[in-house]
């Protein structure tokens, strides 16, 4: 790993400036994504800005209808959540099943979501849920905010404070892990919320994806057989060692229907 | 008092403490006074010609002290990495030896295969320069799969051996296994893979060489199996300098299976590097470098075919095997598919005839050598699958098929067809047991509660056969090894009655220290926590040849039951001249010498204590001192064997296979400490059902290895696994003194094709005849569409 | 170089580090706490598993400057003088261990659950233990050990 500047600011202002302040600098929080990918010298940060000193963005807040999850939140805090547990179940559930434990206990929302992984966990939630992602300039809504392989619709430089969940009727995810990485191979978020039923897939495309298809057979009924036959084109589907995009395809439908029904 | 720790006690293990105290010193942790770093530059294809090396760049840069190049190696005379087997074709030409430069000289054969080496200060100032290396490659065709090296005008790995053929071998009878098939009633044919898998020793492998130029004295600290050896091919071979010049200190290692028997080139280039740096320099391999580099395992692309007579009595088996060697021939790896595997075919079946040919091949890939089982698990997987699909086709009960064709227990000395002698075993007894165990009879209504969940659960076995403890030294000597097989041990008593044991064998896993002690336990009568064993330092002890081939019990401990019995014998004339007795009428039991059919006693310390103060003594008679050596070199290998049951639940809709239950029962021979040797059976059944479900090392054409990291290579992890049903059934071996066969491997062995014979069994109803290692979700997946499809149309 | 402290085991501890320094190395190569391992680069095998702030973490996936301030405790932490922790007196009755590479990460690792979890199942030890690989024993005696550990760290014996 190459030397690089380490900073540890203790306000959100300070950080934004300081990666502002030199070129390719990064937010470093869990380091989960990010110190991996410098240990084989696949990124060379001339400075790291540490976002662990930053107040208030490791809260976890319910609020009527919506669930607010700072952007520092651990996986393992989101998925031990009493509140998250009782308001979307999914979301606990999903956080509790993110790579392993001593991933869980230095990974962060704000960092998977910035770092927009394709078999990432959380976006399937985000994008399930119809999330909106709070920085320290603006909103992003997550329908608009997952824009292709690790690219999102952040500006340089732009840093994630929070996300905010709302709270759906039902919501389940079933995710079909990679046996080695455990990254997803294909995970599907159904939800059924206010603006209607939402259904998101990970791991199988360069980012979270929706099926419209599969959402307007669950809104006619909320059932696993109103699947039967709906199929997601394999065509731009991911392919690698672990599963071809036709292979993946199917496991859409299969964990599409096993998401329908754990829906709680 | 002696026999509470002694053979058969599940005694606690010695060495526990340092590990779990963070204590263990393995080769990594040890940091020399003024300590060096090497790196090394390796090919990124997987051949190529090197034009050229220029190393100006990294030179200069901070902190390095040197970049070496095949050309130096070459300059200084260092030898190539010698090859400890010669195997002999068919027509008695020798095999194709090709050269192997520790660091590459004009060409690269291999992903991973070194060509500069840096050495700095630090690490990190290594692996910056090591970046700055300049290599200057032609990339050149390559064969980087078995099976397109063996196609006609595939690229070739070396030029000296057309077709990629190192050697053309056979073993058995064709004539007789010919007129077996003539009058076969049913022939069963079976085209199979044996997956090539990469052994992953949690430790990655290092090296710490030093040399002391004030009194010409080299030092190696290595992750090996066997430091003696280590040492010999250093002294003989590669680095040439005198035995008494070099010490190999095998520390702590962090498990071994098989790839930290061979000799590897980064063993003698540190030591080389120090010499010319004046410091010591440390390599320690990261995953990566593990992948590339470690010796793969398995690797065989076979066809089988089993001829039957009309009642399902096996008449004959033909087998012809390619196995792929890498592109250069590691230590062991010519006898691998040889005298480990095809010599196994005969597996626990009585077979009138047996005929097996087996071309060993180059390939563009790291070496293939011996992983925890060696040639036995190939051996075991062809025939359990192919007994399998005789049962299936010829519509036999499984179980029935195999009881039939089993050896009986009377049958014992069995000789087989391919060479080895069977001295014991008892494998209706085995079987039994496991049928009782994993509650066969209870079997269809667990398939029918499966069902009722939606899942597919299938049922496989295997009953198979080993060889442990290679041996005898002149045996293997005529059959082409480059070494003895026999063991050393040294045991020394102290003044005080406590006991030090030097051993040749290696631990990295397999409680030795424990085992051992329990040895001289039983023995002397003494406790366990009064023996220390001493293993892994070439200076300490007196020679050995390691661990691998599950050989420590049977041959280290005999080597120890040796030395025993002369300490005893010795003491034994003290003990008489203390009690004014003959020697003929003392006797030696539970720690004490006594005067046969009286109280006259002395306590094993006290005779002890006499020979170091020899006030009272025989010393006309008798030296003083209590400390025996022994070598203990084995009549016969030794055959564990046993069956394992396995039962699978499938999900159809996503192909996953999950491992229900595993239930195996072995005969192991006497076991010393039954804790132990169930651990060994865990963890080599943990190895096994990753071979069958989850591990493939994976090379393209090109020669590139495209999962060589723990994202895409499988290990089996904890929830992968269920818990293991272990049971024994002991028959001793019948020539070693302690009865005891070997542990290490079985679960390796046994259960890779009891797993995929569970997968088929699982998927029969659906049409699904073949399935290949490793049985993945998508390919399970595949096979149920095929099969749907075929049923379709 | 900057300089940075924290509490490793109990002590104050300063080191002298590049900022690209892991935590893993500040421990082995600075502290010679060697009991911590490195078994793989890419994150997953738990070899290097240490508690920062009582929380299991891969030391080899973290920077020694984010632990600045922190408390860290590591294999060469647990046992109080001669006597084992609990959870490493189960490893060795139950055969949790054998060649002992990654022992230290596990014991870690497992002391990290039964803080939270004082009666694991054997399911929930093996769903656990998935950022911890073993090579050698199969996981069956890891899963017993870590278990009867749990038991006894929780008031069990
Ligand atoms: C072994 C292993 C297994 C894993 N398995 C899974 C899995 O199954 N599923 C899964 O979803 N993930 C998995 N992960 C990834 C893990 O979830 C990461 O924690 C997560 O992707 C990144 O979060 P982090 O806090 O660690 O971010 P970091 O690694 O610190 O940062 C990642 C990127 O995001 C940027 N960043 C971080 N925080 C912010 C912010 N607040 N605002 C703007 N930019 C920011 C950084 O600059 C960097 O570019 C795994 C990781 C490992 C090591
Ligand atoms: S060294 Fe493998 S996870 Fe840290
Ligand atoms: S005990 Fe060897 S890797 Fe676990």
């Amino acid at each position: 790993m190459k030397d690089f500047e380490f900073h540890r600011p203790a306000s959100i202002k300070d950080a934004v400036a300081l990666v502002a302040g030199t070129s390719g600098a990064k937010y470093l929080a869990g380091g989960q994504s990010l110190l991996p990918v410098m240990k084989l010298d696949l990124a060379e940060p001339p400075a790291l800005v540490s976002l662990a000193r930053l107040p208030g963005l490791a809260d976890i807040r319910v609020d009527g209808g919506t669930v607010a999850i700072g952007a520092l939140c651990t996986h393992d805090q989101v998925a031990r959540s009493a509140d998250v547990a009782k308001a979307i179940p999914a979301l606990a559930a999903l956080a509790s099943h993110i790579g392993d434990a001593q991933v869980r206990n230095r990974g962060t929302l704000g960092g998977s979501v910035a770092h927009a992984d394709p078999a990432a966990d959380y976006p399937a939630a985000l994008l399930g849920l119809g999330a909106t992602i709070v920085t320290d300039r603006g909103k992003h809504a997550a329908d608009s905010y997952f824009k292709g392989l690790f690219e999102t619709s952040l500006a340089d430089g732009e840093l994630v404070t929070a996300v905010h969940f709302p709270v759906p009727r039902r919501a389940a995810y079933a995710k079909f892990a990679h046996r080695a990485s455990k990254y997803a191979v294909v995970g599907v978020f159904v939800a059924e919320t206010a603006g209607g039923v939402r259904v998101a897939i990970t791991g199988a495309g360069a980012t979270v994806f929706r099926s419209a298809a599969m959402e307007a057979a669950l809104t006619s009924s909320m059932t696993p057989g109103a699947l039967d036959g709906i199929t997601v084109p394999a065509d731009d589907l991911n392919a690698d060692a672990e599963a071809s995009a036709e292979y993946r395809a199917h496991l859409i439908g299969v964990m599409a229907k096993r998401a329908v029904a754990a829906l709680r | 008092m002696g026999n509470a720790q002694g053979i058969g006690a599940a005694v606690k293990r010695k060495e526990d403490r340092r590990f779990l105290v963070g204590r263990g010193q393995y080769t990594d942790d040890v940091t020399l006074p003024n300590q060096s770093f090497a790196v090394f530059v390796r090919s990124p294809y997987g051949h190529a010609k090197v034009n050229g090396v220029d190393a100006k760049a990294a030179l200069a840069a901070p902190d390095v002290l040197a970049v070496l190049t095949g050309a130096d190696v070459a300059a200084d005379g260092l030898g190539g990495i010698p090859c400890g087997w010669l195997v002999k074709s068919k027509d008695g030409s020798n095999m194709v030896e090709p050269p192997h430069p520790a660091l590459a000289q004009g060409k690269v054969r291999h992903v991973g295969d070194p060509v500069a080496m840096v050495i700095a200060s630090t690490k990190a100032a290594a692996k910056a320069a090591a970046a700055l290396v300049e290599v200057d490659y032609e990339p050149l065709p390559a064969a980087g799969l078995l099976a397109n090296a063996i196609a006609p005008g595939a690229p070739q790995v070396w030029d000296e051996a057309p077709g990629n053929v190192c050697f053309d071998w056979h073993i058995g009878d064709p004539a007789t296994t010919d007129a077996a098939f003539a009058k076969a009633a049913h022939v069963v044919e079976l085209d199979l893979v044996n997956n090539r898998v990469a052994p992953n020793p949690m430790e990655p492998r290092a090296a710490n060489g030093s040399f002391d130029g004030a009194n010409d004295q080299y030092t190696l600290y290595t992750t090996s199996q066997n430091p003696h050896l280590t040492r010999l091919l250093l002294a003989a071979f590669t680095l040439k300098v005198p035995e008494h010049k070099l010490r190999v200190i095998a520390p702590d290692v962090g498990g071994g299976f098989g790839s930290k028997i061979f000799h590897y080139a980064e063993e003698l280039l540190v030591l080389w590097a120090s010499r010319r740096v004046g410091r010591p320099v440390k390599w320690t391999s990261d995953r990566m470098e593990a992948f590339l580099t470690d010796a793969h395992g398995r690797d065989h692309i076979s066809n089988a075919k089993l001829a039957l007579d009309a009642d399902g009595k096996f008449l004959g088996l033909r087998v012809h095997t390619y196995a792929a060697m890498g592109a250069y021939l590691s230590t062991f790896a010519p006898a691998v598919p040889t005298y480990l595997y095809a010599t196994l075919l005969s597996g626990p079946y009585d077979f009138p005839a047996i005929y097996a040919e087996v071309k060993a091949i180059f390939t563009n890939t790291v070496a293939v050598d011996a992983y925890r089982g060696a040639g036995r698990p190939e051996a075991t997987y062809l025939l359990e699958r192919l007994v399998e699909q005789a049962a299936r086709q010829l519509g036999m009960d499984r179980v029935e098929l195999r009881r039939k064709n089993l050896i009986r227990a009377d049958q014992f000395p069995y000789q087989t067809q391919v060479a080895l002698q069977y001295d014991i075993g008892d494998y209706q007894a085995t079987l039994d047991l496991a049928l009782a165990q994993g509650d066969y009879a209870g079997y269809p209504a667990r398939a029918a509660a499966s069902k009722a969940n939606g899942k597919l659960r299938g049922f496989g076995m295997s009953t198979y056969i080993e060889a442990c403890g290679i041996a005898p030294s002149a045996l293997v000597g005529a059959l082409g090894a480059r070494a003895g097989l026999y063991e050393a041990a040294n045991v020394r008593v102290h003044p005080t009655g406590s006991v030090t044991v030097f051993t040749g064998t290696h631990s990295h896993g397999q409680g030795h220290e424990t085992t051992f002690a329990q040895l001289i336990a039983d023995r002397l009568g003494v406790s366990t926590d009064q023996v220390e064993v001493v293993h892994g330092d070439t200076d300490r002890i007196p020679f050995g040849m390691g661990t691998y081939g599950s050989r420590s019990a049977s041959v280290g401990g005999s080597a120890i039951v040796k030395a025993l019995d002369k300490i005893v014998d010795k003491g034994k004339k003290i003990a008489a001249h203390l009690l004014e007795a003959s020697v003929a009428d003392v006797e030696f039991k539970d720690g004490q010498y006594r005067v046969v059919g009286t109280d006259r006693v002395k306590a094993f310390g006290e005779v002890a204590f006499a020979a170091y103060v020899p006030h009272n003594y025989p010393i006309e008679t008798v030296e003083p001192g209590l400390e025996e050596s022994a070598f203990y070199d084995p009549k016969n290998f030794t055959f564990p064997g046993g069956t394992h049951l396995v039962e699978v639940e499938i999900d159809p809709e996503t192909g996953v296979v999950e491992v229900a239950s595993v239930t195996i029962a072995d005969d192991v021979g006497v076991i010393i400490n039954p804790m132990i040797v169930d651990g060994q059976a865990h963890g080599g059944l943990a190895q096994g059902i990753g071979q069958a479900l989850l591990e493939e090392a994976v090379y393209d054409a090109e020669g590139q290895l495209t999962n060589g990291t723990y994202m895409g290579y499988c290990m089996p992890r904890a929830a992968d696994l269920p818990n293991f049903k272990v049971g024994n059934h002991v028959t001793a071996c019948t020539h070693n003194p302690l009865g005891v066969k070997g542990v290490g491997e079985v679960g390796a062995i046994g259960v890779p094709p009891a797993v995929i014979n569970a997968v088929l069994d699982a998927l029969a109803p659906l049409g699904v005849t073949d399935i290949s290692m490793p049985a993945t979700p998508e390919k399970v997946w595949r096979a149920i569409q095929a099969a749907r499809a075929g049923k379709g149309a | 170089m900057p300089k940075l402290t924290l509490s490793v085991n109990g002590q104050p501890r300063t080191i002298d580090c590049a900022n690209a320094t892991l935590l893993v190395e500040a421990l082995r190569e600075h502290l010679g706490l060697t009991g911590t391992h490195v078994g793989c680069d890419s994150s997953q095998c738990g070899a290097c598993t240490v508690h920062v702030d009582g929380r299991s973490v891969k030391s080899c996936t973290m920077l020694a400057v984010e632990a600045e301030g922190a408390a860290i405790t590591t294999i060469e932490g647990l046992a109080k003088g001669n006597d084992l922790h609990p959870m490493q007196a189960a490893f060795k009755e139950h055969h949790g261990l054998q060649c002992g590479f990654c022992t230290p990460g596990m014991v870690m690792s497992a002391c990290d659950l039964a803080a939270r979890n004082p009666a694991p199942s054997e399911g929930e030890v093996r769903h656990w233990l998935e950022g911890n690989l073993c090579r050698c024993t199969g996981y069956h005696n890891i899963v017993k050990a870590v278990r009867a550990g749990a038991g006894d760290m929780n008031g069990g014996k």
